[in-house]
Parts: structure tokens; sequence; C-alpha cells
């Protein structure tokens, strides 16, 4: 079981979807927690991540976005 | 998830649509919203090109970023950020334009070329995917252009201002602005119906973030469709709205197209730099035009790149013609894929690099606790 926090501000687009599918590949029954500031991230991500069977909990902090993810 | 499929065909059918409705109301065939084309024409209006043929203000640029700043004011997407890498920003902007006046177009009007039979558009559609697939590789490599951060509020405010400078200027027509009094520059829909429809796709894309480089390279890097039916949406309502609008310009082949060359190499080679460069700064011309307006100040320095390479375009003689394309125009896109080629290289050995050296120093620091 491994968690893992991606750190994805001020990324332009795809490199959040990247990011997290890079993270998504070996994370077993792990977590993976990624931050963005961006609604778009956050939609592409969710997208992305639903579309490869995950389930996905976004939470807003002040001005950033934390995704988590998990099976 | 149909829904959204729905939404997306939506959105572009309603860019299709608008397009060929504007081509009704005076725009050039097959050039109801291009981007590139009318960057390159205000560039021409405000003299940084001397093109007779290719100076307007065109007001749809400005309907394109106040409507996605007045979106993103309203739904709290508004924010003024920059610092990602500015100058490659610029430079691969700058080669972005030069693809596209080789070809003669940007994305979207290649997806509108297509949509009014013109089938040199098919070879400029290779073009494109080839070049977002060499973009995926070097993103596939680790390129990034680096992070963004905050921005103070009077850099956000750069492109909607210049946005209303812009309908003030074509208003006020001073004297040292251009207008072209032939040619497609002279070509236009009344400036409230273009003002209001780029009003109605600079907000709707805000909402939707429809990228025409985004459609295919997300098709092809995480195998999501979902921009691609919004581009399926702006061919499929484009060509229905010229059978209704525009049946007496409608013409399938090669030959003759308004506004298009068939020199294949070239319009294949042009789209797929700009495919490259489109892919490398994260979006297509069109959704950079959208993010300036979201508050992106590295959107604002690719339209500014946008710009210096139309204008230099034109002055170099780089841009093609109905002609076909002059050796100054083969020679920048060579020297166009040269640069970008080693701009993407050379930011993948920077990003190696330091990853290398941030897991030695981990390393280091976890032999030092030990």
């Amino acid at each position: 079981m491994s968690d893992k926090i991606i750190d994805a501000r001020g990324r332009s687009c795809p490199e959040p979807v990247i990011m997290t599918k890079n993270a998504l590949e070996n994370v077993g029954d792990g977590t993976v927690k990624v931050m963005v500031d961006a609604t778009v991230a956050v939609e592409n991500i969710k997208r992305f991540a639903v579309n490869s069977g995950f389930n996905v909990k976004v939470n807003e902090n002040e001005e950033d976005f934390i995704l988590t993810i998990r099976r | 998830m149909n829904s959204s499929k729905g939404k997306m065909i939506a959105t572009g059918g309603i860019i299709g649509l608008i397009s060929a409705i504007l081509v009704r109301f005076g725009n050039p065939v097959n050039m109801g919203v291009c981007v590139a084309c009318f960057f390159r024409d205000i560039a021409g209006g405000l003299g940084l090109h001397r093109a007779a043929v290719v100076q307007y203000l065109r007001p749809e640029i400005s309907g394109f970023i106040l409507g996605s700043f007045g979106m993103a004011k309203l739904k709290g997407d508004y924010k003024a950020r920059g610092g990602s890498s500015p100058v490659i920003r610029f430079i691969l902007g700058f080669f972005l334009m030069v693809g596209a006046l080789v070809f003669l177009g940007c994305p979207l009007r290649m997806i509108l070329r297509l949509a009014n039979g013109d089938l040199n558009a098919v070879t400029g559609l290779v073009g494109y995917v080839v070049g977002i697939y060499i973009g995926i590789q070097f993103l596939k490599m680790g390129f990034t252009l680096g992070k963004s951060t905050s921005a103070p509020q009077a850099a956000g405010y750069t492109m909607p201002i210049l946005a209303v400078a812009i309908i003030v200027l074509l208003l006020a027509a001073p004297t040292f602005i251009f207008f072209s009094e032939s040619g497609p520059g002279s070509m236009a829909a009344p400036w409230l119906l273009s003002l209001g429809a780029g009003l109605l796709i600079g907000g709707l894309l805000q909402r939707t973030r429809l990228c025409t480089a985004g459609g295919f390279r997300d098709a092809i890097l995480i195998k999501d469709f979902h921009y691609m039916f919004g581009l399926i949406g702006i061919f499929a309502f484009a060509l229905l709205g010229n059978l209704i609008f525009n049946f007496e310009a409608f013409k399938i082949g090669f030959v003759g197209q308004p506004i298009a060359h068939n020199a294949h190499l070239w319009n294949f080679l042009g789209m797929a730099l700009a495919g490259i460069t489109a892919v490398l700064l994260g979006g297509c011309p069109l959704r950079q035009t959208i993010l300036a307006g979201e508050g992106d100040t590295d959107a604002v320095i690719t339209i500014f790149g946008l710009m210096a390479g139309a204008a230099f375009a034109h002055n170099f003689g780089l841009a093609a013609s109905p002609q076909g394309v002059g050796l100054n125009g083969k020679i920048a896109v060579m020297v166009g894929f040269v640069v970008v080629i080693a701009i993407g290289f050379s930011v993948v050995a920077s990003v190696k690099k330091e990853r290398a050296s941030r897991l030695m120093k981990d390393q280091g620091g976890a032999v030092n606790v030990g």
C-alpha cells in the first residue's frame, strides 16, 4: 500500500494528467493525491482517472484543489 | 459521459455554424474564424507588416478574449498567472505562426477548409497529427515549460485591455491603422456581428476548454476523445452551415480552393510544425487566446510570439500565397523544425539533469542520516 502526493500546481496542459497517469501506474491499492490550481486540470484529471476505473474525490483548499484518487 | 460528449459536439457545432454565417456576411471563404489569420490581420492593421491585402483589426479576436475574460470572471476561473518559460513560449508561438502561414491557416481554419471541400486541408491534417505525435514524444520524455505562479493583477488584464483597444481603434479608424482595400483583409462581416460571434465563442470555449491540439493529443496520449468530439462538431456543423449559407462556394478538390495552395509537402510540413509547437505550448492558437483572456500571461506571451511571427512572415516573404510557397517560407519552416526540436531536446536534457541531481541530493541526505 503506497500513497503518493503529486504537486501539479502551475503546470500547463496536459502535464497534470501525465503526472497523474504516471503516478497511477503502480499505485495498487494505494492512494494518489494530486494538487492542482486550475479547474481545467481538475476536470481533465478527473475524466482521465474515472475513465481508467478509479474513484476521485475533489477538495477545494483556498486557491488549490486536491484530488484524492483510489481504486 | 454521454452528456459531456453532447456538450462538446454542440460547442464545436456552434463554432462551425458561426463560421459559416460569418462567411455569409462577408468574412473570406473558409475563414469564418481563423485565429492565425486574424492575428496576422491585426498585426497588419497595426502596421507591424505591410502586406496590403491582409490588414484589418478583426473584432472576432477581441470577442474571444473578452468572452473568455467575462466568463472566467463570472465562474471564478480568472487568475493572473505566468512565469513559465516566457521566452521559449514566444519562440514556439513565432514558429507556430510561420507553420500556419505556410499552410495558410491555423488548425481551426484547417477544419473549416476541410468542411468546405478543400482537400489540401487533408494533407495539412495529416501533418498536424504527425506534429502532435512528435510533440507527445517530447512530453513522454518529460518536456515541461515549468510551473507558472501568481502574477500581478495588471499583467492579467493585458489581453482584455488590448482587446478593448483593438475595438476602439477599429471604430475610430485613425490614419495610422491600416485597412486592406482588396484581398482577404478587405473581406469582413459587420463588426458588431463579428464581435458578438467572438464573445459567444470566447465564453463557450472558456467553459468547455476545447482545443484543436488537445483533441488529437488526448486521443493519442490517453485515449480520451472528449475534445475530439468538439472537433467533429466543428467539422460537421461547418459543413452543414456551408451547404446552407454558402452553397455556391462549396467545392471538393485540391485545385482552385480559396486562400489555399496545393504544394502538398509544404501543407504537410507547415501544419506538422504547428502541431509540434501547439503540443509543447499546451494548446493551439485558439486555446491560447482563451487562456490569455483568463489571466494566463504565458498565453499572452505566446500570442505576442504569434503576432511577431505573422509580422516577420509577411515582411520577409515567408507566408505562402495561393500561388504556393516561396523559398523563404520553405527555409523558415526548416529552420522552425530545427529550432523547435532543439528546444525540445534541450528542455528534456535539463529536466533529466535536474531530476538526477535531486535524486543524488536525496540519496546523499539518506546516507548522512544513516
